[in-house]
């Protein structure tokens, strides 16, 4: 457990990506199994254990601890399993710290009675990292900045194996992962899929450049809207159904609605969207539905989901992923045909001759859930990754609008010297409104730059936060670029930006000439 | 039988001793002032006379210059000075060097005054002493039951493991420029590290004081000096400001590390966008504030800076008497904190 307790701990202040990556392999090579296994379990989100809940973990600390010196200190850490992680009174007396692979087990195996008991031996056993990781690992809630992806990609980078392959086995086996360690160690064959419905990696596109369409042939290429929705691998095989995000992550519990309209044996690739009577609803909506374990009656009655399907993978039994697209095409319309079910439509083929006939259509694309246009070329198999040449992605313009630097704030990790988070507003009633906040779009330079006005022209400073002068003739206007606009009452200007970055610094304009909250407001419509 | 707060009461300036006509550690100029220790919230400039250790009188003529009083006097620990109608004398607080609890006797009643203490050993100053006494006032800064400090010897050990993870980077450890710096410098010795420590110039003085009054913290180099060659695989002892700062920008991919008893709080050291948190205070811990109370166990108990409720809300429990003070102007430690953004200490270059 300690091991284990130590990589959460130093994943938890490690803020680059690599450095996380490395910390992870580094684990996965001195951890035996099945402890190692375990600990990707726990990071994957694998894990659930029903007699172990946050309550009783609760109703543990306020039998050891004085209520009021624990409300106290929930109040000063602000996170009640670092609190009692801290503060545990340990009765002492154990000598053994227990393996991570005896913990997963017996939190599985213990009774609802015995659970309490069990889990304050162990928090009597551990130091306070320990018991700080154990209290994060019964409650599900890590917070070390590792997604599943990222916990499978360390798995690939150790085995040396692709991440495809990796998530393309991953939903068939359980924890502690031993055939799959095997795997990665080069000792045994790559797991064959035990469990049905499994996920195939996705196929990805390049954003397509101008230069690249001299080498393009039309006709050798077909046409589908790029939808603002979630791209979704829909999978329903002997009965199991499976709603797969793009990276292989098991979201069907947020959709029973779509998951019930799965009334197939099939593997497709398509967009999920809330459509209310065949009509696209913006992504506003469809953000009402993620990032849920369960969903209420309310979101399933109000934000229907339903999907855009452009991709058949596997139809009763049959890998199609070999077949060219347009044979794919084929079957896949000819399948959209005999499905009986509103929720399931045809992502229809956009006719053109020329891209030039695509340029006036995607500029034209104003309704809010699309997002541009996707090129696919007629002979290409369905290849997991990106690979070049086949699939392109035509995005429209971005909108663009002139706003007036606000506040800066430091950023973390590498930049943590420089002020490069951006808060901008524009004008209303001759005042300025904070409409988003951008961290990227420019370059180190620009950075530097940007950093050094901020420096020089700060009026106030608020901890990490510096506002910075933003007066008629005196401040830093900043094109912003973004992708489309939400209401939103979280923000005193009503929108909320979607993807806003740093186009282009306007050094050369004042603030007065900065845009006005009205044009925003008509982007909205 | 007088009260106690006919001896040492709370006033806006500060704790006031009327038999004396004295202030302990006073926020403003006053004419007399007992300093328990040099830190610059506890140690002002411009008062009338001071008493104070040697040592501490020696760091305020570092931070004020020499005339920073016209009346500079020098106790010793033990001895005692008549004030007024009272006594007055300092005992150590294992604090920082040269501090000092100041024990206040008049009326045939013995009030301590602890200024900030520790109970562990610290290589740069003495222990703290107890006294037995009618009233002790102690600090509470980490006066909850979360902050319970670990060995410091194993949180500089830490710090020196990542020397060994990342050879190409240095570790950059932010601390207090008076008392946790010198700490550290004498800890990363105790650990066997003995290369060159790097410094930033705003501790150039300090660190020389500590050397002139007997503390041998090893070879010192100024980091502004060192190329960035040089730097990598070393440490570097900043304050807590310059590790966020454009300072930092030449090192070799510096390790944010931050020395301070609030490294304990994981949010605390996020926010800081601190990476190696070091869990050391010069403040004494949970488990050394209601050790301190129960061994010297005063009639009364008087809580003041930190978390007062709390401490108090324990003393209760315990069978103590005790009260909260609500004393203001007094810093928590290390309220200049990486994201403190404090301009002077990280452009003065160094």
């Amino acid at each position: 457990m300690n091991r284990f307790a130590e990589l959460l701990d130093r994943l938890s202040y490690t803020p680059g990506r690599n450095d996380k990556l490395a910390l992870i392999v580094d684990y996965f090579r001195h951890v035996p199994d099945p402890d190692r296994g375990y600990a990707l379990a726990a990071m994957t989100g694998t894990l659930d254990f029903k007699h172990a809940k946050p309550a009783m973990i609760r109703g543990l600390i306020e039998e050891r601890t004085d209520p009021a010196l624990f409300r106290w200190s929930r109040d000063y850490v602000g996170d009640t399993a670092e609190t009692i992680a801290l503060m545990w009174p340990v009765r002492h007396g154990v000598n053994r710290v227990p393996d991570l692979s005896e913990i997963v087990e017996e939190l599985d195996r213990t009774s609802k009675l015995d659970m309490p008991g069990r889990i304050a031996g162990w928090l009597d056993a551990l130091d306070e990292t320990g018991r700080w990781a154990l209290l994060k690992l019964i409650t599900g809630a890590m917070r070390i900045g590792v997604s599943a992806r990222l916990a499978k990609q360390a798995l690939a980078q150790y085995g040396d194996l692709d991440i495809a392959d990796v998530e393309e086995v991953w939903h068939g086996l359980q924890p502690p992962y031993l055939d799959l360690f095997a795997w990665a160690d080069g000792v045994a064959q790559r797991p064959e899929h035990g469990a049905l419905a499994p996920f195939r990696p996705v196929m990805l596109s390049h954003p397509v450049e101008e230069a690249d369409f001299a080498k393009m042939n039309p006709a050798d290429y077909r046409a589908e809207w790029k939808w603002d929705g979630i791209r979704v691998q829909a999978v329903s095989d002997g009965g199991v159904k499976r709603l797969y995000s793009r990276t292989g992550e098991d979201i069907s519990g947020a959709f029973p609605d779509l998951i019930e309209a799965m009334r197939f044996e099939a593997a497709i690739d398509g967009e999920l969207l809330v459509i209310r009577d065949g009509v696209v609803a913006p992504f506003s909506d469809l953000q009402q539905r993620l990032n849920r374990k369960t969903v209420g009656r309310k979101q399933l009655s109000g934000f229907p989901a339903g999907l855009r399907v452009y991709d058949l993978l596997v139809e009763d039994g049959e890998d199609l992923r070999p077949l060219p697209f347009d044979a794919r095409r084929e079957r896949l319309e000819a399948w959209v045909a005999r499905q009986d079910e509103p929720r399931i439509g045809l992502s229809p083929l956009i006719p053109f001759e020329r891209f030039e006939d695509l340029t006036e259509l995607r500029g034209h694309a104003e309704a809010e859930s699309i997002e541009g246009v996707m090129l696919k070329r007629g002979d290409s198999p369905y290849l997991a990754g990106r690979p070049k040449g086949y699939w392109w992605k035509w995005k429209r313009d971005p909108f663009l609008v002139d706003a007036v630097l606000l506040y800066a704030q430091r950023g973390s990790g590498r930049r943590s010297s420089f002020y490069s988070d951006y808060t901008f507003g524009v004008w209303n009633d001759g005042a300025l409104v904070p409409v988003g906040k951008a961290y990227f779009g420019f370059t180190d330079d620009e950075l530097k730059q940007l950093d050094k006005f901020v420096r020089d022209n700060t009026v106030n400073t608020f901890g990490p936060v510096r506002e910075v002068t933003h007066e008629p003739d005196k401040g830093l206007v900043l094109e912003v670029a973004f992708e489309g606009l939400q209401r939103s009452t979280r923000h005193k200007s009503g929108v909320a930006m979607r993807f806003p970055r740093i186009n282009r610094i306007r050094w050369d304009k004042p603030p007065r000439e900065a845009d006005e909250l009205a044009l925003l407001e008509k982007m909205l419509g | 039988m007088k009260a106690f707060t006919d001896i040492v009461c709370p006033t806006p300036k500060g704790l006031y001793c009327p038999p004396g006509d004295f202030y302990i550690d006073p926020t403003r100029a006053s004419d007399r002032a007992v300093v328990t220790h040099g830190h610059s919230d506890h140690a002002r400039a411009g008062h009338g006379s001071v008493l104070a250790t040697k040592e501490t009188l020696a760091i305020m003529g570092a931070r004020y210059g020499e005339n920073f009083t016209p009346s500079a006097q020098a106790a010793r620990y033990g001895e005692r000075h008549r004030i007024g109608d009272a006594t007055v004398w300092l005992s150590p607080a294992g604090h920082v060097l040269g501090s000092a609890q100041a024990v206040i006797e008049a009326h045939g009643r013995r009030i301590v005054v602890s200024g900030d203490y520790k109970r562990r050993p610290d290589p740069t100053c003495a222990p703290f002493e107890p006294v037995p006494c009618d009233v002790f006032i102690t600090e509470a800064t980490f006066g909850l039951p979360v902050f319970r400090h670990p060995d410091d010897g194993k949180e500089v050990a830490k710090a020196l493991h990542m020397l060994d993870v990342f050879p190409e980077r240095c570790v950059l450890i932010g601390a207090y420029a008076l008392g946790k710096a010198q700490r550290i410098i004498a800890l990363l010795r105790q650990g066997g590290y003995d290369a060159p420590v790097y410094i930033h110039g705003a501790m150039e003085k300090l660190c020389a004081l500590y050397e002139s009054l007997g503390v041998d913290l090893g070879e010192l180099r100024l980091a502004k000096d060192a190329g960035r060659d040089e730097l990598m695989g070393k440490v570097i002892v900043a304050p807590p400001s310059a590790l966020g700062d454009r300072w930092s920008r030449r090192l070799p991919e510096p390790v944010n590390a931050f020395a301070s008893g609030w490294m304990r709080v994981r949010a605390r050291a996020r926010q800081g966008g601190i990476e190696l948190p070091l869990v050391i205070s010069d403040h004494a811990d949970w488990d050394e504030l209601t050790g301190t109370l129960l061994e010297l166990s005063p009639q009364e108990v008087w809580v003041t800076h930190g978390r007062e409720e709390p401490l108090v809300h324990w003393a209760g429990l315990n069978g103590l008497k005790a009260r909260p003070l609500h004393l203001a102007g007094y810093d928590e430690e290390d309220g200049d904190g990486p994201q403190g953004d404090n301009p002077k200490a990280g452009e003065a270059g160094g």
